[in-house]
């Protein structure tokens, strides 16, 4: 019971890391129905600009408290990594928008060899350690022979994602922002005749996936204390799987599919093989697609004969 | 009405979608060798009877019963139904309960073909390949499931010149016979919907369903495609069940028309009987229900 | 004349006025996007600590290089548009087909010579990277790619996960051989087989599924399959692969230096280069007989149907074709062409690993065809050969370590270009470099169907 209840902390510390990269897979797939492969990769991306960013700051300039500096962090990755996916889309997937199907998504996969690439080449192939932080560690209580643990990092992480996923909520869902980008959902061409401005509406969604996962890359690089320029693949494709088991284009699906992949990913590992808990994933992405195309909280779609 | 040797019978067909009645327990019978229009306003369910009728869509409940040959009795059906297949042979000919085939098969062995509201070709394969893709079935059989075709069996090529004769008719038919190698995307929208038509017709089907076919046309290829449907009637035996808003167009070439409203069978009979119709009047000019009944009421006195 | 000529000059001027501003612009942006990455490298202490070593010559480069190429890109384009804007006269399509038949004759014959010819030009010392690395490594991508092509580009089915068959060809030769003694001529058309049968079982519960979620989960089945490989150590050896995969004979006859080796049976003086050679016309023919039985295929039903699966679906159901039966074929075909081409990498290399079958190798022959133009045969060739011969061609310039410093190595930027390159290519041509299609059948004259009409499938 103490084991299970750990592998459950563990479980959601990791799900919400999941879940917020899921936001940006299922806010582009709603939008421009495009699987954006490179997204992944601006994860990955966001791990070393956050690392880079933290030692600047800490080593560079030396800023002392620890918590001021991980905040200056979190907003300095928020905006490069922005800038990076907005970069991307002006330039590798908008002048394909509205033609040949495959041709945006060959791009997007071109992309992502670019980056993974990109990142090994100037900082090279080696993991590189990250600074240990927030590593205390509570103990919650203290069972017969196995103590339930919460480590700081991990409150940190759960409740920095808590935060940042209510004030997007908030975003896309009260304000004109987020107003215009369900309408160019529904019909952009429509949204367009009424005024709306596709292309900015398309680019902050980009946008804010990418700042989404910024957040994700901080948390990813505080947690597993290292980051390495093949980390956007694997976490990319079970974020992906995540945002599809919670029904793709579902932004609360998006977060439940990303805790549920943590926690499953955690469980299996705790219980059965720490060597395929990867196989473990992708089966379920298998499984969801097949079964459950719609996911769990997306639409159901019918065949238009 | 010529219920003497129906084709196709729909019997107490219902089809929802989730909570949605999209076809109520609806029956009617099609004619061998008849023109039956299916008519009603839009949303009244023509499309999902067609829909229901050529498998794409598994229909909640009722019997789509399509007898080749002749009318077999109805308790050779009801043998049939109770056997759990999907056809079967009776003395009077094959049998096939439509409800239970998938879309294909009720194209390959039922030989029921159809065309599209929107139209379907396979735009970047030219017109004569369109045709021919019609003829996979008995091709597929002769070129041996690849084997034989592949290494160049005399018995493939004489089957595939065939298939192109056929082709060649069928373009004369539809008037392209010029344009066997342009692609299908590049025709203009009325022989686009004529070729649709010679690309059903290229199955060799038993009845043809049309899903409005006069869309879009104007008056001219109007005239063209109702000229092409008859004379493709009087020469194939073919039975041909149709949607169609165009009411010129279904009361010149139908025998036979079924009105929908809702889901429903409104009237049911020739076009001058159902053009008189109280409530089909009612129902295409959106008459209350109330005013519907009065206007029978006075017609009963 | 002369006013003219006046007046265009401030209008030329203000041209590149605006392009050097919007080239300025773009460099800025570079500049933004480089420093957070570029501008400071990690490294580790020996106390393992990260450092940072700053690396500003590396941001120099990336903003000098985008400044150049907006600029370039914004004074060549208008010229180059104008220029095939101009109407181009057309052969007739008779004489075209008889040029494009003579032309792939050509083309065939050259590659049969090929070994000759380099043998003739580099000499024995320079002959086995020519023949190997270039012609060899290309032919394998060929033949991958045609036989994707039967599953993308004609049936329109986007599998993502391709490297699995590959895998299946490979491991099946490897443990065919290591543990029943099969030769390699035995492994080859078995392991096409069960390339087949995996192509086959892995079809059947994705056939419901339409587009990208199509491609995600062939990626998942990919993926699956060489975690499978990774983690099953007692049969596969995990990460450490399997080694000593027998060689192919020449009908019966070893390549190596023994009485009864290939050399000593017709007198030649024994060389490595005989195998290498003898590798080369093995897997030329096998990309021939993939290209042979492709184009034959597409003349027959399976392939029309295949063709007109990719336009429209619900159409071909209505016309009585078993789109379900039509899409595994599709799969298992193509599946089959790879699991041969595995099997011959296998014997090839004499050893694998599960690293030579990760999604980037899927990527890859995926971006071949797309980049080629789906379902066109040569374009899928000409894709491989400027893909791969173009990121091998990078080991050839050893002469930029004179310019770059000697830590500079241009086979790092491998795969930072390819990537490079397929984002460029599609930007360029979004439909590969051959969106055309030609016809399967014709009555009158044979006539290039538009690129723009060819549909791209929904799967």
């Amino acid at each position: 019971m103490e084991y299970f209840l750990q592998q459950l902390i563990n479980g959601l510390t990791l799900g919400s890391i999941y879940g917020l990269i899921a936001i940006g897979y299922t806010m582009v797939f709603g939008i421009i129905g495009m699987v954006n492969f490179a997204h992944g990769d601006v994860f990955m991306l966001s791990t070393f600009i956050a690392l880079i960013i933290l030692m600047v700051l800490t080593q560079v300039i030396g800023i002392t408290p620890l918590a001021l500096a991980l905040f200056i962090v979190l907003i300095a990755a928020m905006l490069l990594t922005s800038l990076w996916a907005w970069a991307i889309e002006r330039l590798a997937y908008r002048p394909l928008r509205g033609s040949f199907r495959l041709a945006p998504l060959i791009s997007a996969i071109g992309m992502s060899i670019f980056l993974s690439n990109l990142v090994q080449v100037t900082q090279g192939p080696r993991y590189k350690p990250a600074p240990t932080i927030a590593s205390e560690v509570i103990t919650l209580f203290q069972g017969a022979d196995y103590s339930v643990t919460v480590s700081q990092k991990q409150i940190l992480i759960v409740a920095v994602t808590a935060v940042l996923l209510a004030g997007f909520w908030y975003l896309v869902q009260f304000t004109a922002i987020g107003r215009a980008q369900r309408a160019c959902e529904q019909d952009r061409k429509m949204a367009a005749l009424l005024g709306v401005n596709v292309n900015a509406t398309i680019s902050l969604t980009f946008v804010l996936g990418a700042a989404l996962a910024a957040v994700a890359g901080l948390m990813f690089m505080i947690y597993y204390g290292v980051v390495h320029f093949n980390d956007g693949f694997v976490p990319g494709v079970k974020a992906f799987t995540a945002a599809v088991l919670g029904g793709i284009g579902s932004l609360p699906g998006a977060v439940l599919g990303g805790l549920l992949i943590g926690l499953i990913e955690t469980l299996w590992s705790a219980y059965f093989s720490i060597d395929y808990k990867d196989v473990a994933t992708f089966s379920i992405l298998a499984i969801t697609l097949v079964f459950l195309p719609s996911g769990l909280l997306g639409k159901p779609e019918v065949e238009k004969v | 009405m010529s219920a003497a040797d129906p084709l196709l019978a729909v019997e107490h067909l219902t089809m929802r979608f989730g909570g949605l009645i999209a076809i109520d327990d609806l029956s009617f019978t099609a004619a061998r060798g008849e023109i039956t229009a299916l008519i009603g306003p839009n949303g009244a369910g023509k499309t999902t009877v067609f829909n229901c009728a050529t498998g794409f869509y598994k229909p909640s409940s009722g019997r789509l019963v399509l007898s080749h040959g002749g009318r077999p009795a109805t308790d050779e059906i009801d043998v049939l139904t109770e056997s759990g297949r999907r056809w079967g042979i009776t003395p009077a000919g094959p049998v096939f309960l439509l409800e239970r085939m998938p879309d294909h098969e009720v194209a390959a062995r039922a030989k029921v073909a159809r065309t599209f509201q929107n139209i379907r070709l396979f735009s970047g394969m030219t017109v004569l390949e369109n045709l021919i893709v019609a003829q996979h079935n008995p091709l597929m059989l002769a070129s041996g499931w690849t084997v034989l075709g592949l290494i160049g069996a005399r018995r493939y090529a004489t089957a595939e010149r065939a298939a192109v004769e056929r082709a060649r008719y069928w373009l004369d038919q539809i008037g392209l016979g010029d344009r066997a190698d342009d692609a299908a995307g590049e025709l203009p929208y009325g022989a686009q919907r004529r070729l649709e038509i010679a690309r059903a017709m290229c199955t060799e089907p038993q009845l043809l369903c049309l899903d409005e076919p006069a869309a879009g046309l104007n008056p001219r290829e109007t005239a063209r495609l109702t000229e092409l449907l008859l004379s493709i009637r009087r020469a194939h035996s073919l039975s041909i069940l149709l949607i169609e808003h165009d009411m010129s167009v279904v009361m010149e070439i139908s025998d036979h028309v079924v009105v929908l409203d809702y889901g429903q069978k409104i009237a049911d009979g020739s076009p001058d009987a159902v053009r008189n119709d109280p409530r089909v009047v009612a129902a295409y000019l959106g008459v209350e229900d109330r005013e519907v009944d009065k206007v029978e009421a006075e017609i009963a006195e | 004349m002369a006013i003219v000529a006046a007046a265009e000059r401030p209008a030329v001027a203000s041209r590149l006025a605006a392009a050097l501003r919007d080239a300025a612009g773009t460099a800025l942006l570079a500049l933004g996007l480089a420093v957070p990455i570029l501008a400071l490298r990690i490294d580790v202490n020996i106390n393992n600590q990260p450092i940072l070593r700053p690396r500003w010559d590396y941001v120099a480069i990336a903003v000098g290089l985008a400044f150049a190429a907006r600029l370039a890109h914004l004074l060549v384009r208008p010229t180059l548009t104008a220029r095939t804007a101009r109407p181009q006269p057309a052969a007739p399509t008779a004489v075209r087909a008889r040029l494009g038949q003579a032309l792939s004759l050509v083309g065939i014959a050259l590659l049969i010579l090929y070994p000759l010819i380099v043998l003739e030009l580099v000499g024995q010392a320079g002959a086995v990277k020519w023949i190997d690395n270039f012609g060899v490594q290309i032919l394998i991508y060929v033949m991958l790619g045609w036989g994707l092509n039967i599953v993308v580009g004609l049936a329109g089915l986007l599998d993502l996960g391709y490297a699995a068959f590959y895998a299946v060809g490979a491991y099946s030769t490897a443990l065919l051989s290591e543990n029943l003694g099969f030769g390699f001529w035995l492994c080859l058309p078995l392991a096409g087989i069960f390339a087949a049968l995996w192509g086959i079982m892995l079809g059947f519960p994705v056939l419901r599924l339409r587009g990208d979620y199509l491609a995600i989960v062939t990626l998942a089945f990919g993926e699956i399959i060489r975690l499978v490989l990774i983690n099953w150590v007692p049969v596969t050896n995990g990460y450490a692969g399997i080694s000593g995969i027998p060689r192919p004979s020449f009908f019966g006859l070893p390549f190596n230096a023994s009485d009864e080796g290939f050399a000593a049976f017709f007198g030649f003086e024994f060389s490595p280069l005989h195998r290498t050679i003898f590798l080369f016309y093995v897997i030329l023919a096998l990309a021939l007989l993939t290209n042979w039985v492709t184009l034959r295929l597409r003349r027959l039903p399976i392939g029309r149907a295949w063709e007109a699966l990719r336009e429209d679906e619900v159409a071909c159901r209505s016309l009585g074709i078993n789109t379900t039966s039509t899409k595994l074929t599709a799969f298992a075909i193509g599946a089959g062409f790879g699991g041969f081409a595995g099997s011959f990498f296998a014997a090839r290399q004499g050893f694998i690993s599960p690293e030579s079958f990760t999604f980037m190798e899927s990527a890859v022959v995926v971006a071949i065809v797309v980049l080629g133009g789906m379902g066109s045969q040569l374009g899928v060739a000409v894709a491989a050969v400027a893909m791969i011969g173009g990121t091998e061609l990078l080991r050839e310039l050893d002469w930029l370590k004179d310019v770059f410093g000697p830590d500079f190595d241009p086979t790092q930027y491998r795969m930072l270009l390819f990537g490079l390159a397929m984002v460029l290519v599609m930007l360029w041509k979004p439909r590969g470099l051959i969106g055309t299609r030609s016809p399967s059948i014709h009555l009158r004259e044979r006539r290039a169907v538009k690129a723009g009409l060819v549909k791209e499938g929904h799967g």
